[in-house]
């Protein structure tokens, strides 16, 4: 580690990423190339936004299993991928034993320099059925937003709405036996209040959309962010239901998340 | 057992030969290439696989195994040639094996197979589909070879034949697409990626052979050693120089400067990972590596200085 990594690194990060319970080899890499000096930097920087600029309050996060898979699945909340992050954040800095949340990250993220690399060490894979699939059976704790890039497109007066659910998860669930963790992330939209998305332009770029809020860059604002972790969701089925029978399940988790962002979005 | 490799000039089939004499078989081998001193017990007859000689030594020897490397994997050598003698090649191996009554016939094909691209997954099982041809077009001949032997499975049933794909090998050979590329003192590398590189000791990889067939499989298979470890840490411990340069001016400087001439379909094998799962020919054969990712860069460095 050099002298400047040493400098940024949070001790207590550094001591959680330790403990993640991970089969990490003498070069500290585990075998899908996630790192801990990585991990240490990101999740470093991430607690200090989690701690001193968000202050985020996780709640019910003894609803996450200490141990094997499991799928975290939420709404997107804010015009980039902060809900995401926080997510990370909070699996590892307040559960116990800590867990890594691996996110399945837009497939424009592998394309672009130093993102691509910074993705892969941190675990963080573009978004395949493949690395899904294979994660979960490796007993690793997936992060899922079913609305998808919609769902981070959402203007500030539609923070609270959740858009189509997609139905793979649910899916994904069955075939793996996967309990699912319905989780509602507020105050994302307050942070980074987006007016208006340019689609055109960051199509050249290779992104799904560029968001613009009333200072032009999404930089957020030091609002408090709020994360509820719901009660698992275990589903019985095949994973080769008609799309109907799935669409309904898809529903219910949908619902539920709906219900804890109406819940608890009063008392902020 | 009575074995024949074609192509057994090739480091790796060396060492595959080697092993299997001292595994007591009998081994024979064809290659176009001369092999001066082979140990003594090994036949090596002294011509090409696509010719009527070699098909001679199928009649005369009557095989009851077949190792089939002679398949050309160095770039260097023109497409149009490669191709010939790819896929002539191999379906004359395969021919010969069906009309001269060989048990079973080993195909030794690569991992690069599968391709790397941006959204292609970790970890790929025998049952994904070949993306090399889209990603790295000079290596489609490879491809179309492998899909070739494994079309033997239903040609000629009666046929065992074994598909492996390997993934890079290193060691002290100093031979094979990996050591050609980490050769030079300084590697060139695409600025911010790092792909992951899936690599073993050529000894693992010649046991995996000869596992394969004392196993009798049938069938296709990822074969691999250690995990695989990010191209930056590979290069750093093989005691070179990582040179990262911006994608656009990668074409230029490939065989400039001291860094390796490299075909322009190779830039996605330095930005994204091929990395295979090779838990079933682990569960099928109970082959584990001897060697890990530190002893194998550890031997290439001693041998490459």
């Amino acid at each position: 580690m050099s002298w400047l990594d040493q400098w940024l690194a949070d001790p207590e990060v550094v001591a959680r990423v330790d403990r993640l319970e991970l089969p990490f080899n003498q070069h500290g890499l585990d075998p899908y190339g996630i790192a801990k000096a990585d991990l240490v930097r990101f999740l470093s920087a991430l607690a200090w936004l989690y701690r001193s600029y968000f202050h985020v309050r996780a709640h019910g996060i003894e609803n996450v299993p200490a141990r094997g898979r499991a799928m975290l699945v939420g709404n997107h909340s804010g015009g980039v991928a902060l809900d995401g992050a926080m997510v990370i954040a909070s699996m590892l800095l307040e559960r116990e034993p800590p867990r890594l949340a691996q996110g399945m990250a837009e497939k424009f993220i592998n394309l672009v320099p130093f993102a691509s690399e910074w993705s892969s060490r941190c675990g963080q894979f573009t978004g395949l059925p493949e690395h899904a699939a294979r994660l979960l059976e490796d007993e690793r704790l997936l992060m899922v937003f079913p609305e998808g890039a919609r769902g981070t497109a959402k203007l500030y007066w539609q923070r609270r709405s959740l858009v189509h659910f997609g139905s793979g998860f649910l899916r994904l669930a069955l075939a793996t036996k996967t309990p699912i963790i319905p989780f509602a992330f507020l105050g994302g939209g307050e942070a980074i209040p987006t007016v208006l998305n340019l689609y055109k332009l960051a199509g050249l770029f290779g992104m799904p959309y560029l968001p613009v809020t009333p200072w032009i860059a999404p930089l957020p604002l030091p609002v408090r962010l709020d994360v509820y972790y719901g009660e698992p969701m275990i589903f019985e089925g095949s994973a080769r239901e008609e799309d109907a029978v799935i669409e309904r399940q898809v529903d219910e988790v949908k619902a539920k998340i709906a219900a804890m962002i109406a819940a608890h979005e009063e008392h902020r | 057992m009575k074995v024949l490799i074609p192509g057994i000039t090739g480091r790796l089939a060396r060492l595959v030969a080697r092993k299997l004499l001292d595994g007591g078989h009998e081994v024979h081998g064809i290659d176009r290439r001369p092999w001066p001193d082979p140990p003594k017990g090994i036949e090596v007859v002294q011509v090409d696989i696509r010719k009527r000689a070699a098909e001679d030594v199928f009649r005369t020897l009557r095989p009851e195994a077949v190792i089939h490397m002679a398949t050309v994997t160095h770039l260097t050598v023109r497409n149009e040639d490669r191709y010939r003698i790819n896929l002539y090649g191999t379906r004359a191996v395969f021919d010969h094996c069906h009309h001269y009554g060989a048990k079973r016939c080993i195909f030794v094909g690569r991992h690069t197979y599968y391709g790397a691209a941006a959204d292609s997954s970790l970890y790929h099982g025998e049952e994904d589909p070949p993306m090399a041809m889209t990603t790295f077009p000079e290596l489609s001949d490879l491809v179309a070879a492998d899909l070739y032997a494994g079309s033997a499975l239903w040609r000629y049933p009666e046929l065992d034949t074994c598909v492996l794909r390997l993934c890079y090998t290193l060691g002290p050979s100093l031979s094979g697409t990996l050591a050609t590329f980490l050769r030079g003192r300084h590697v060139p590398t695409v600025l911010g990626f790092d792909p992951l590189y899936q690599f073993m000791h050529e000894e693992d990889a010649a046991d995996a052979i000869a596992v394969a067939l004392e196993k009798q499989l049938r069938g296709v298979y990822n074969v691999a050693g250690p995990q695989p470890m990010p191209l930056s840490m590979l290069i750093r411990q093989a005691g070179r120089t990582a040179v990262p340069v911006p994608e656009l001016l990668l074409k230029l400087v490939f065989g400039r400067f001291g860094l390796p001439q490299l075909p322009p379909g190779a830039v996605a094998h330095l930005k994204y990972p091929v990395v295979v799962d090779d838990s079933s020919f682990r569960a099928k054969t109970g082959f584990q590596h001897r060697f890990d990712e530190d002893a194998t860069i550890a031997d290439f460095r001693r041998a490459a200085g």
